[in-house]
C-alpha cells in the first residue's frame, strides 16, 4: 500500500530543509510558487488517504511502525483514526492558503522553508502515535513558528515571538517531565521500557500519581490551546505574527492542545481525566465569557480574534470533558470549524491591513459601501464564528452544548451565555469597520480575484460543513465512542447511556 | 400532491441563490421580478400541498418528508426534515401569499435604492428562513430558521448601514435575540435530556406522563425565546428601533411573520404548555402586559412607523393572551388577520413616506387623503380592522383573545379591553394625523416635490390587503361548527391540550357587544379628539413617547456598563493582572528581572534557539547513550 502518512510527514520536512540549501537569488514568486505546490502537493496526498479513509472503522488506520531506539522502547509510529483524520485534512487545506495568501517579500526562502517544516511538525504531531515522537513533533512545531514570528512578524514580533516560545516551552517543560515519569512507572511496575500509547495506557499507578500527571500534560495542552488563564502569550503572538503564521497558529496549532487532551490525558488517565474535570471543565466556562468579555473591549480585530479564540477553544474543550459521545464528536468536529473559520478571519484582516495599514477599529469605518465582497464574505465567515445555523461553527457547538448539558448541566448553562456574547463582540466589531461612512476620502478596493480565490475554498467548508455535517461526524464517531469506552468504567459508562435514553 | 413541499421550500432558496450571483446583472426591475416570481410560485406550490393535505381524513394530516441527516452521535440523530401538519400548514400559506404581496410592493418601493438587487438577496432568504422555521421536523431545524430569519433582520434593518442609527438597530436587534436564542437552546437540550429524540414527530407523541417540573422548565425556556423573537416584555425594545429597516421589511419581517414566530413556537410546543398551568400564567400575563404597554406607548408616537411598531409589540402581546389562556386557535387565528391588517397599514405607511420623500413625522403631514386617495382609504381599512370593528377581521379574532380571557380571568379581560380600546384609539389618530387636517407640509409648488400617489406595483398589493383584512374573519365565523374552519383545521393539532374555554353562546353575544361598543368608542375617541386639532401634548406625555424610559435604562444599565465592564476587563484584568502575573512569574523563573529589558532583542532571540536546540541535543545524547 501507498505510504500516504509516511509522505503527509516527510515530504514537507524534506522539501523544507532541503530549500534551506537552495540558492536565493531568484524572485519572491519563485519560492512562493514552489511553497505552493508542495503544499498542494500535499493536499492531494491527504485528499487520496481520506478517500482511503475506511469510515466505520474506530482504530488506527494505515498504520505502521519502525523500531527506531529500541533500548528505550521507541518507535517511530504512525496511524490515523477519526480524531487525527480531520485535524490533517485542516492543517493541509490551511497551509496552502496561508502560503498563497502570504505577502512576504523578505528573504522568501527561509520563509517557504520554515512554512513547510512548520507543516510537517503539524501533521506529525497529529499522526504519531508513540509517545515520545508526539513530544518531538509538538517541540518541533515551536522552531518555525518562533522564527517566522520573530523574523517576518510586525513591530513587536520578536518580543511576542519570545514570549510564545518562553511560555509554551514552560508547557513542555512539564509536558516532558510527565512522559519520563509515566514511562518510568510503567516501566517499574512491567519491566518494560516503551513510549508506545496503547501499552502506557494501561499503566497501574495510584491515584495521586495519575492526577499530577494528568496535571503535567494538561499544562502544556491549555498553554497551546489557549485556555483561561493560560492565554495571555496568545494576543500578543496571533497579533505580531504575519498573516500567514497567524492562520496556523490559530487554525492548527491550537488544535495540537485541545487533540493532546483527548488523545492522551483521556487514554493515558482516564481516572484522572474525570475526577479533575470539574477544573477544566470550570476554566473552560470561565474562558468562555472571559474571552469574549475581553474580546468586547478589544480595539485590535487580530487581537479581538484572538480573544474569541480563547473563548471559542474554552467551547472545545466544555466538549472534551462533557465524557458523552455528542459532546466529544461536537469537540472534534469543532477543532476542524474552528480552525476554517478562524484563517478565513485571519487572511480577510490581512486584506484589510494591506490596504489600509491599520487593523485598529477605531480607524476603520464604511468598508461595506466600498467592498461589498469582502464586506459579503466577512459576514459570512463572522456568522460561522457566532455559530448560526446553517454554517459550520453551529454544529459544533450545538453538539457541545447538548452533550455537556446532558452529563455537567450548570457548566453547559454558563456555556450558553457565550451564545450571546460572541455575537456582542462580533457584530460590535462589524460595525465599527464595515457599517457607517468612511470619513476618508480614500478609496478601497475590493477583493481580487486572487483573493477571492483564496477564501472560497474556506467559505465553501463552512458552507458545506454547515448543511452535510455527517460526512465528517460518520468517520469522527466511531474513534471518539471507542476513547469513551475506554476512558470509562464499564459501569458508570452503562448508567450514563441510560440518563440519556428514551 | 404533498411531496411538492420541498420545491415550496426550495424556490425561496433557489431565488436567493441566483440573486445572489446574478442580481447585480438582473438589474431593476429584473431582480425584484426574480424574487417576486420565485415567492409567489412558492405560495401556488403552496397551496396544490395544501389540497394534498386536505383531502386526507382529519386526524392523519402530518406528513412528514425526510431529505437526509444533518447530523448524529451517540444515540443523538438530527435529520433535515419537513414536518408538515395543519399548523404548519396555515403559516406556509400566509407565510408565502403575504411575502409574495410585499415582494412586488418591494419592486416599486425600493426602485430608487442604489442597492435595489441586494434587497432582494435579503428578503428571498427571509422567505426560505421563515418556511423553515415553520416546516422544519426537528427542534434544531426550526432553530436554523429561527436563526436565519435573525439574520437576515438583521441584514435587512441595517439595510442602510451607512446610517449609524439602522447599523446599530440592526446590532441590537440580533444581539437581543440571541438573549432568546440562549433560552432556545437551553429548551432544546432539555427536550433532549427528557425524550431522547429532537425531532417533533417523537416528542409530540412522547409528552403524556412528562412532570410538570420539566414541562415547566421546558415551556419556560422556549417562552424566552418567543419573548426575544416576538417582542414581548421585557426583550420588546429592540422591535421599535427595527423600524430603521426600509417599510416593506417592517412589514414582512417586524409585524406579518418573523416576529410571529414566538407565537407559533408556543403553539408548536402546545402539549408542553398544556401540562403546565404555571407557564401558561405568565405567558397570559406577560401577553397582556405588553399588549398594554404597547398600545399606551402607541398613543404618543409621532412617528409613522414607530405607532405601528409599538402597535405590533401590542398585538403581539394579545396574540400571547390567547395562548396563555389555551385559546390557541384564536391566537393563530389573530396571527394570520393581524399579517393582513398590519401588513397592509405598514405598507400604506411606506406608501406615505415614499408620496411624502421620506418624511416620516406625523406632525408633518396631513391632509394627504386628497392627494393619495387609494392609500388613505386602504389605510382606514386597516384601521378599522385592528380596531375590531364589525366585520372587519380583527372583530373577530381579537374576540376570540378576549373571550378565551374573560372565562379564564375577568381580570386579564378588563386589561385586554383597555388596550383593545387603546388600540382603535391609536390607530384612529395616526389615521387622522396622516391623511386629515391641515396640512403641515411645505407648500413648495413645484410639482416634484408634492405629495403623490404611489404606483400601482405598489397600490395593488395594499388593495389586496385591504381586501383580506375585511374579509379575513371568514375564516373562523362563531356561527356553528361549519363555520368555524379554522378551529376544525386546527383541532388535531392542539388535540393533546384541553379544549379552549368554553363561552356559552349568550356570553359571546354580550362579550362582542362590549367588543364591538369598545372598538366604536376608541374609533369615536380619535375622532373627536384628532379630526382637526395635531398638538395635544397633554394627550401625548413625554413617559409614553419614550415607552415608560425602559429603553433608555437597558441603555445605561446594559450597554454603558457592559462597555465599560468590557474595556476595564481588556485593560485592567488581562493585561495587568494576568499578563501581568505572568510576566512577574517569569521573570522570577528566570531569574533576570531587571536584565531583561536591556538583552538586545537578536540576544534573546539566539538565547531561545539555544535553548530549544539544547534540548533536542540532550535527548539526542540521553537516545545515543541508551542505545549505544
Amino acid at each position: 500500500m501507498f505510504p500516504y502518512l509516511e509522505v503527509l510527514v516527510f515530504l514537507p520536512a524534506i522539501a523544507g530543509v532541503l530549500l534551506f540549501f537552495f540558492p536565493s537569488e531568484f524572485p519572491a514568486r519563485y519560492y512562493r510558487r514552489l511553497g505552493l505546490s508542495l503544499s498542494l502537493a500535499e493536499l492531494v496526498v491527504a485528499v487520496v488517504m481520506l478517500l482511503k479513509f475506511k469510515t466505520g472503522v474506530a482504530g488506527y488506520q494505515m498504520t505502521s511502525s519502525y523500531r527506531w531506539i529500541p533500548s528505550f522502547g521507541i518507535s517511530w509510529s504512525l496511524g490515523v483514526d477519526g480524531i487525527s483524520l480531520f485535524l490533517v485534512i485542516l492543517s493541509v487545506v490551511l497551509f496552502p492558503i496561508a502560503i498563497f495568501g502570504s505577502k512576504e517579500t523578505r528573504d522568501p526562502k527561509s520563509f517557504i522553508a520554515w512554512m513547510l517544516v512548520l507543516e510537517a511538525a503539524c501533521v506529525g504531531s497529529f499522526l504519531v502515535t508513540d509517545l515520545f515522537d508526539f513530544f518531538l513533533m509538538f517541540e518541533l512545531t515551536l522552531i518555525p513558528t518562533y522564527f517566522l514570528m520573530a523574523n517576518w512578524g510586525f513591530s513587536l514580533g520578536g518580543r511576542a515571538a519570545v514570549k510564545f516560545f518562553v511560555y509554551t516551552f514552560l508547557g513542555s517543560a512539564f509536558l516532558l517531565v510527565g512522559i519520563l515519569a509515566l514511562v518510568f512507572i510503567h516501566e517499574a511496575s512491567t519491566g518494560q521500557l516503551t513510549f508506545s500509547i496503547s501499552a502506557l495506557a494501561h499503566t497501574q499507578m495510584s491515584s495521586t500519581a495519575g492526577r499530577l500527571l494528568f496535571l503535567a500534560f494538561s499544562v502544556a495542552f491549555l498553554i497551546k490551546a489557549p485556555v483561561f488563564p493560560f492565554h495571555t502569550w496568545s494576543p500578543d503572538a496571533y497579533s505580531q505574527s504575519p498573516i500567514s503564521t497567524a492562520i496556523v497558529l490559530g487554525g492548527v496549532m491550537a488544535k495540537l492542545g485541545t487533540y493532546g487532551i483527548l488523545r492522551f490525558d483521556f487514554q493515558l488517565f482516564p481516572q484522572a481525566s474525570r475526577s479533575l474535570g470539574w477544573l477544566i471543565l470550570t476554566l473552560a466556562v470561565v474562558g468562555i465569557g472571559y474571552g469574549a468579555i475581553t474580546a468586547a473591549g478589544e480595539s485590535h480585530l487580530s487581537r479581538l480574534v484572538a480573544y474569541s479564540s480563547l473563548s471559542h477553544m474554552g467551547f472545545i474543550v466544555l466538549g472534551l470533558f462533557a465524557f458523552t459521545t455528542i459532546g466529544l464528536s461536537g469537540a472534534v468536529l469543532q477543532m476542524f470549524n474552528h480552525g476554517i473559520y478562524t484563517a478565513a478571519l485571519f487572511l480577510l484582516l490581512g486584506m484589510i491591513y494591506s490596504r489600509r495599514n491599520t487593523l485598529d477599529t477605531s480607524k476603520l469605518a464604511g468598508l461595506q459601501s466600498k467592498a461589498p465582497v469582502m464586506a459579503g464574505i466577512f459576514t459570512v465567515v463572522m456568522l460561522a464564528s457566532i455559530g448560526v445555523p446553517g454554517l459550520n461553527g453551529f454544529i459544533g457547538e450545538f453538539m457541545i452544548l447538548l452533550g455537556a448539558f446532558v452529563s455537567h448541566r450548570w457548566w453547559a448553562v454558563v456555556g450558553v451565555s457565550g451564545v450571546i456574547l460572541s455575537a456582542i463582540y462580533m457584530l460590535w466589531a462589524y460595525q465599527k469597520v464595515f457599517h457607517r461612512k468612511d470619513p476618508e476620502q480614500r478609496g478601497f478596493k475590493d477583493l481580487s480575484v486572487a483573493e477571492v480565490a483564496t477564501l472560497v475554498p474556506l467559505v465553501i467548508l463552512i458552507v458545506g460543513v454547515g448543511l452535510f455535517p455527517s460526512l465528517l461526524l460518520n468517520r469522527i464517531n466511531p474513534s471518539v465512542h471507542k476513547v469513551l469506552s475506554e476512558a470509562t468504567p464499564a459501569s458508570s459508562y452503562q448508567s450514563s447511556l441510560g440518563k440519556v435514553g428514551r | 400532491m404533498l411531496s411538492l413541499l420541498p420545491y415550496v421550500v426550495g424556490l425561496p432558496l433557489g431565488g436567493f441563490i441566483v440573486l445572489l450571483f446574478f442580481g447585480r446583472r438582473l438589474g431593476r426591475p429584473g431582480a425584484g421580478v426574480i424574487g417576486s416570481l420565485t415567492v409567489g410560485a412558492a405560495f401556488v406550490l403552496s397551496v396544490f400541498v395544501y389540497i394534498g393535505l386536505l383531502s386526507r381524513p382529519s386526524g392523519t394530516r402530518v406528513y412528514v418528508d425526510r431529505l437526509y441527516t444533518w447530523f448524529a452521535a451517540g444515540s443523538l440523530h438530527v435529520n433535515v426534515s419537513l414536518y408538515l401538519d395543519p399548523l404548519s400548514m396555515t403559516m406556509v400559506l400566509f407565510v408565502t401569499g403575504v411575502a409574495f404581496l410585499i415582494h412586488v410592493y418591494s419592486i416599486g418601493y425600493m426602485s430608487h435604492d442604489d442597492r435595489f438587487h441586494q434587497f432582494f438577496v435579503y428578503l428571498n432568504l427571509f422567505v426560505f428562513s421563515m418556511l423553515v422555521l415553520v416546516v422544519g421536523g426537528s427542534i434544531p431545524l426550526t432553530f436554523l430558521g429561527w436563526e436565519g430569519v435573525g439574520t437576515c433582520s438583521y441584514f435587512l434593518i441595517a439595510f442602510w448601514f451607512e446610517r449609524p442609527s439602522a447599523a446599530s438597530a440592526g446590532k441590537k436587534a440580533f444581539i437581543i435575540n440571541r438573549i432568546g436564542d440562549a433560552g432556545f437552546l437551553l429548551g432544546a437540550f432539555m427536550v433532549y435530556k427528557y425524550f431522547g429524540s429532537l425531532s417533533y414527530s417523537h416528542i409530540l407523541s412522547h409528552t403524556a406522563g412528562t412532570s410538570h417540573e420539566v414541562a415547566t422548565w421546558i415551556s419556560l425556556l422556549f417562552f424566552v425565546a418567543a419573548v426575544g423573537k416576538s417582542a414581548q416584555i421585557p426583550l420588546f425594545v429592540w422591535l421599535v428601533d427595527a423600524m430603521e429597516g426600509p417599510t416593506p421589511v417592517s412589514a414582512l419581517i417586524h409585524a406579518a411573520t418573523m416576529v410571529t414566530a414566538g407565537v407559533f413556537l408556543m403553539a408548536r410546543l402546545n402539549p408542553f404548555l398544556a401540562l403546565s398551568k404555571t407557564t401558561s400564567m405568565i405567558v397570559a400575563v406577560v401577553g397582556v402586559a405588553t399588549a398594554l404597554l404597547g398600545a399606551t406607548a402607541a398613543t404618543s408616537q409621532s412617528d409613522i412607523k414607530k405607532v405601528l411598531a409599538y402597535s405590533t409589540v401590542s398585538q403581539l402581546g394579545f396574540m400571547f393572551l390567547g395562548i396563555g389562556t389555551g385559546a390557541y386557535v384564536a391566537a393563530i387565528f389573530l396571527m394570520v388577520t393581524h399579517a393582513f391588517y398590519k401588513a397592509l397599514l405598514f405598507l400604506g405607511a411606506g406608501s406615505v413616506i415614499h408620496g411624502m420623500h421620506d418624511e416620516q413625522d406625523l406632525k408633518k403631514m396631513g391632509a394627504l387623503r386628497r392627494f393619495m386617495p387609494v392609500t388613505s382609504v386602504t389605510f382606514v381599512v386597516g384601521w378599522l380592522s385592528i380596531a375590531g370593528v364589525p366585520p372587519f377581521s380583527g372583530f373577530w379574532s381579537k374576540g376570540d383573545v378576549l373571550d378565551a380571557a374573560y372565562v379564564k380571568s375577568p381580570f386579564l379581560w378588563v386589561v385586554a379591553i383597555v388596550a383593545a380600546l387603546l388600540t382603535a384609539y391609536y390607530m384612529g389618530r395616526e389615521t387622522y394625523l396622516t391623511f386629515y387636517g391641515p396640512s403641515r407640509w411645505s407648500t413648495d409648488e413645484r410639482e416634484e416635490h408634492k405629495p403623490h400617489e404611489s404606483p400601482k406595483v405598489m397600490t395593488i398589493p395594499l388593495v389586496v390587503l385591504a381586501a383580506l383584512a375585511v374579509l379575513g374573519g371568514a375564516l373562523n365565523l362563531p356561527f356553528g361548527v361549519k363555520l368555524e374552519f379554522l378551529s376544525k383545521w386546527l383541532a388535531p393539532v392542539f388535540a393533546v391540550s384541553p379544549p379552549p374555554p368554553h363561552v356559552s353562546t349568550s356570553l359571546e353575544l354580550i362579550l362582542g357587544a362590549v367588543d364591538t361598543l369598545v372598538a366604536l368608542g376608541g374609533v369615536g375617541l380619535a375622532t373627536s379628539l384628532w379630526r382637526s386639532r395635531w398638538v395635544q401634548p397633554s394627550l401625548e406625555p413625554r413617559v409614553l413617547q419614550k415607552a415608560y424610559y425602559i429603553d433608555s435604562i437597558y441603555d445605561k444599565a446594559f450597554a454603558v456598563s457592559g462597555t465599560k465592564l468590557a474595556l476595564e476587563t481588556n485593560d485592567v484584568v488581562d493585561r495587568k493582572v494576568i499578563d501581568g502575573a505572568v510576566r512577574a512569574v517569569t521573570a522570577i523563573v528566570a531569574g533576570v528581572g531587571v536584565y531583561a529589558r536591556k538583552l538586545q532583542s537578536g540576544y534573546v532571540r539566539s538565547y531561545a534557539l539555544a535553548v530549544s536546540l539544547g534540548v533536542v541535543v540532550l535527548l539526542g545524547y540521553m537516545l545515543t547513550r541508551a542505545s549505544g
